[in-house]
This record gives C-alpha cells, sequence and structure tokens, in this order.
C-alpha cells in the first residue's frame, strides 16, 4: 500500500511534465493538422535555458534560491516561447501552402539542428545540477517504508495545475482562445471574419513552446541531470500521450501525459524498469486498436 | 443615383483555357440590393471569391468605395478584406464553426474589435475593466442579432446542432457581427422551404433598411431575387449578359434565352 502510494506520487509528478509537452503537440495539431516533431527538442532547449539561467543568478549573480526559481521560470518560458516562435516563423510558415508531407520533413530537420547546435554549444556530455531543494514532508510512515513527497514534487504539481487553469482560461475564455478554436475548425472561414490566422499560429507555437520551457525547467530540477538528447524520448512519449488521449484534445493531453507517466511508475515498481518503454507502447498501440481517435478524441466522422 | 460601394471593373478570372469570369465590370450601391444571378457555372461564386480575396483576378479591379477611402480589394490579404474593408460573406454551404456555441460564433466575429480592445489578450489577461466592457458590448451585439434572426432560444446550442434553416440565418447574423458595409451572400435561400425563404426575404431587406449597407447576393430562387433585388446582374459563360432592374430583367429576351436555351434553328425556320 505504501509503496503503491508512493509510486503514485512519482507518476503523477512525471506524468505532469509529459502533459505539459502534450499541450504543445495537441494544440499545433489542433490549428495545424501538423505534428510538430522539433517540439520535443524545444523542451529540450528549455531545460538548458533554466540550467544556464538558474546557475547564472545562483553562482554570478549570487541571488537566493527562491529568487533564482523565479527568474528560470520566467527566462524559460521566455526564452523557450521565442524559439517556439522562430521555428515556426522560419521552418514552417513558408510551407504552408506546401503538401502535408514537407512541414513534417521541415520539422525533422529543426529538431536535429537544434539537437547539434545545443551539442557543439553546451557540450555533450550530460550536465548535472546539484539539487536545489531536499526533502519534503513524510505522508505515511509503516517502519519499513516512508512515503514522503518532496518540495520539489509539490512545486512541480501546484505549477502544472496553475498553468493547466491559467490556460484552459486563455482557451476558453479570451478573445484569442475563441480565435484559436475557431481557427482549428475553419480557417479560411476565420480568416473571412477577419481573424488574422498567421498570428493565431504564432501564438499557439509560443503559448506551446512555452510550456514546453515550464517542462523543461521541471525536469531539470527534478532529476538534476540533462544531456541534448532528453529531447527525443520525451518529445516521443509527450506526442503518445497526446495521441492516447485524444490528439487535438486539451484535457486529452494533460490525461493522456498523466496516464503515461503513472504506467511508467508503475510498471517500473511491479515488474522491470527495463520494460518500462515497452510496456507504455504496448499500451499505447491497445488503447489505440480499440479507440483509435484517443481517449477524449472527437471522432471524425465525415459526412457523405 | 449616389456613389457605387463596390466597383467591379473589367474583370477576368482563368482557370487554365477556361474564362471562369470574363471582362466583368459593374456596380453594387449602398443602401441597395445587388443580384447576381445566371445558370450553374456561369461564373457567381467565382466573382465572390474574387471579391472575398479567395482569389486574385488576373485583369480588371475591385474597389470598395469604404466611408474611409477606397480601397482595391485585390490587393488585400484574405483577413484585411474584413477588418479593413469591411466586407462579410456567407457561403452557398454552410461554414459555421460547428463544435462552438451560437453565442461563441457570433463573438468571435468581433474579433477584431475585442483584440484591440484587450490589447491582444494581454489586457484580458491582467483582468483590466476596459476589456470586460469590450467583451460586454460583443454579447449584447451577438444578442441584438441572434434576437433578429430569431435564435435568442438557442444561444447555448452547438452550432452544429441547429436545424439547417437556422445555421443559414445563424450564418448571416455570425457575417452581420463583423460589421460590415458590404454583405455578400451566397445562395442565402438554397435548401429552405417556401416559408423559411419569405423570412429570409424579410431579413434582408430589414438588414438593408437599419444598417444602410450594400447587400451583394447570388441567388437561385427567382421568387427571392425578384422580390427583394434593387438591381440584378445576369451572368451567363462568365460574361455579363443583362443588367438592369426586375422587371426589365424579366422581360429581357438574352436572360430568357441564356435560361431557357436557343430555340432550335430548323424547328424555327
Amino acid at each position: 500500500m505504501e509503496y503503491f502510494l508512493q509510486q503514485l506520487i512519482n507518476g503523477l509528478t512525471l506524468g505532469a511534465i509529459y502533459g505539459l509537452v502534450a499541450l504543445g503537440y495537441t494544440m499545433v495539431y489542433g490549428v495545424l493538422g501538423m505534428i510538430n516533431f522539433a517540439h520535443g527538442t524545444i523542451y529540450m532547449v528549455g531545460a538548458f535555458i533554466s540550467l544556464i539561467t538558474f546557475l547564472a543568478a545562483t553562482t554570478v549573480l549570487g541571488t537566493s534560491v527562491p529568487l533564482a526559481l523565479v527568474l528560470t521560470l520566467f527566462a524559460a518560458m521566455g526564452l523557450t516561447a521565442l524559439w517556439g516562435w522562430s521555428v515556426e516563423r522560419v521552418a514552417y510558415r513558408p510551407l504552408r501552402a506546401a503538401p502535408r508531407l514537407a512541414p513534417l520533413i521541415s520539422a525533422i530537420g529543426v529538431s536535429i539542428v537544434l539537437q547539434n547546435f545545443v551539442a557543439q554549444a553546451q557540450g555533450a556530455r550530460a550536465k548535472p545540477l546539484p539539487p536545489v531543494f531536499r526533502g519534503g514532508v513524510t505522508l505515511m510512515d509503516s517502519g519499513d517504508f516512508v512515503v514522503s513527497l518532496s518540495w520539489m514534487q509539490m512545486v512541480i504539481m501546484a505549477l502544472t495545475l496553475g498553468l493547466m487553469a491559467a490556460f484552459t482560461w486563455v482557451i476558453t475564455r479570451t478573445a484569442l482562445g475563441r480565435a484559436q478554436r475557431a481557427c482549428e475548425q475553419d480557417m479560411k472561414m476565420a480568416s473571412l471574419l477577419g481573424i488574422d490566422v498567421d498570428r493565431v499560429i504564432s501564438t499557439t507555437f509560443v503559448i506551446g513552446a512555452g510550456l514546453a520551457g515550464v517542462a523543461g525547467m521541471m525536469v531539470t530540477l527534478y532529476y538534476g541531470v540533462i544531456d541534448f538528447y532528453i529531447g527525443f524520448l520525451a518529445g516521443i512519449k509527450a506526442f503518445t500521450a497526446a495521441v492516447l488521449g485524444g490528439i487535438g484534445s486539451l484535457p486529452g493531453a494533460m490525461l493522456g501525459g498523466l496516464l503515461i507517466g503513472l504506467i511508467e511508475a508503475f510498471w517500473s515498481a511491479y515488474f522491470s524498469i527495463e520494460y518500462k518503454d515497452v510496456a507504455t507502447f504496448s499500451i499505447l498501440v491497445a488503447v489505440l486498436v480499440f479507440r483509435p481517435t484517443g481517449l477524449l478524441g472527437q471522432p471524425d466522422v465525415e459526412k457523405i | 443615383m449616389s456613389e457605387a460601394l463596390l466597383d467591379v471593373e473589367h474583370v477576368t478570372m482563368r482557370f487554365g483555357g477556361l474564362f471562369a469570369v470574363n471582362d466583368l465590370s459593374f456596380s453594387a450601391r449602398p443602401q441597395e440590393i445587388t443580384a447576381v444571378i445566371g445558370p450553374n457555372g456561369a461564373g457567381k461564386t467565382t466573382l465572390f471569391n474574387c471579391i472575398t480575396g479567395f482569389y486574385k483576378p488576373q485583369v480588371g479591379r475591385i474597389t470598395l468605395n469604404h466611408p474611409s477611402g477606397p480601397l482595391l480589394l485585390e490587393r488585400l490579404d484574405d483577413y484585411t478584406i474584413t477588418r479593413k474593408a469591411g466586407v462579410a460573406r456567407t457561403f452557398q454551404n454552410i461554414r459555421l464553426f460547428a463544435r462552438m456555441s451560437v453565442l461563441e460564433n457570433l463573438i468571435v466575429a468581433q474579433h477584431t474589435r475585442l483584440m484591440a480592445a484587450s490589447a491582444f489578450s494581454l489586457a484580458g489577461l491582467l483582468g483590466l475593466s476596459r476589456y470586460a466592457q469590450a467583451e460586454a458590448q460583443a454579447v449584447e451585439r451577438a444578442r441584438h442579432w441572434l434576437d433578429k434572426v430569431g435564435l435568442t432560444a438557442f444561444a447555448d446550442e452547438e452550432a452544429g446542432s441547429l436545424p439547417y434553416g437556422h445555421q443559414r440565418r445563424l450564418e448571416i447574423a455570425r457575417a452581420m457581427c463583423t460589421g460590415p458595409v458590404l454583405l455578400c451572400l451566397d445562395e442565402p435561400a438554397a435548401g429552405l422551404n417556401p416559408r423559411e425563404s419569405a423570412e429570409l426575404n424579410r431579413l434582408l431587406l430589414d438588414i438593408r433598411a437599419e444598417n444602410g449597407i450594400g447587400l451583394l447576393l447570388i441567388e437561385h430562387d427567382m421568387s427571392v431575387v425578384m422580390e427583394i433585388s434593387d438591381h440584378i446582374v445576369v451572368l451567363d459563360y462568365g460574361r455579363k449578359i443583362a443588367e438592369g432592374a426586375p422587371t426589365a430583367i424579366k422581360a429581357d429576351p438574352a436572360v430568357i434565352r441564356a435560361y431557357l436555351g436557343e430555340p432550335d434553328e430548323e424547328e424555327a425556320g
């Protein structure tokens, strides 16, 4: 029981990170119908920006840890968002009218460019970060096993919940969100109502990249080790989460992220840690066989 | 005779060797309903696509005499045709945002005004009162048009779940929510029963009277065209074959020929 509870906490933390990245995949897919394969790399860039900002703030500027964390949050969000914006502007917008395969290939290209750029600029070796804050609260102590919720896990969950709430509010309640949903359904019609579609698409990439940046910061602080390659597997998993939840559906992306996190945590705990990725993707296949549109996706009914 | 609202001059739109619209010139005046009629394939929808920026005509000029100065429509980007020139359009096959509520469909049409008021959502994020005010105005305007088209009771329904006739009226309301000076309607009466089509006539006459805007109408339903149009342009194979008041058009031999076909020479002889 204690073991189960601990894995639940670990799984939810991991799932929150996947979920934030998955939102970026699902948003871009919703608006453009395109899988942004560079999104995982953007998340990796976010992790590096966080690492650099945090170290610079604490060692060079000598700020206190909480202030450094706030600085890191804004830097990770802002600078990663800027990366997202540039990638869209340089690699996708010129291909808007091209066949669907072209931006897909362009995305893979961007992802390789960014990975190699970071590997060259920062070095290919893994970068460690000493734990920022240790400790947490003990939830349960049965003598031989202690269930604890670390401060870091709390920060991750609180931040994710906060971002999700803000994000849901933007999508459902603001003019920007309405425009985004309109573009999702009929881009040409949206533009005929005076909506600047290019700007909506840019904003989508900016928001998605900003969320990925925060996820990158979380993973840096949580695991304390990053390298230029972390974007690949995390990207694939977040993409899987988006598909599992139903690509195009925002609550679906979050749900999918949490599920993937939980599956990984529980499989590692009760079966074998080596096979955790095999398990994750097998469950994905099983879900898609029975629900091709994902858990919360809308079936695409074609009118005849 | 007042100055024209829309001036179409020598517009030609070619697809390969096919002249969909061929050297077409006509004008539409404000506070009038101008109908464009013609057999299938006469180039009516192509003309609409040129006016609303879907196509750029190879030859010719389309001028909109906006209250703030004339604008050349073929030089504007697609979304600025609505934003700057105030041209709104409805479609033959309805293009509502089916998965949004009826009210949201009308609010999203007021995006330009809302974005300006919200400083691109930043003010909205900060909860500034100016944005709340603009939002309230948008809802009010949406409610006004819901009332006009008789859909108030459906405000919170999904647009895609409405019956066909209601969807048509909602699309017109949405176009009006953009605050247009020229409203282009592509076969608004298609698929409507006689009662709905009579309601549509009343709605369009109402829009013309109350908003003082120009209406451009493509229509096959002659009961609609003859009853409400002030001016009719007849197209056949991309060319204008007649133009004038409804009574004159009804009696025009060229129009009758285009619609009924040429009498067989041998039989006639």
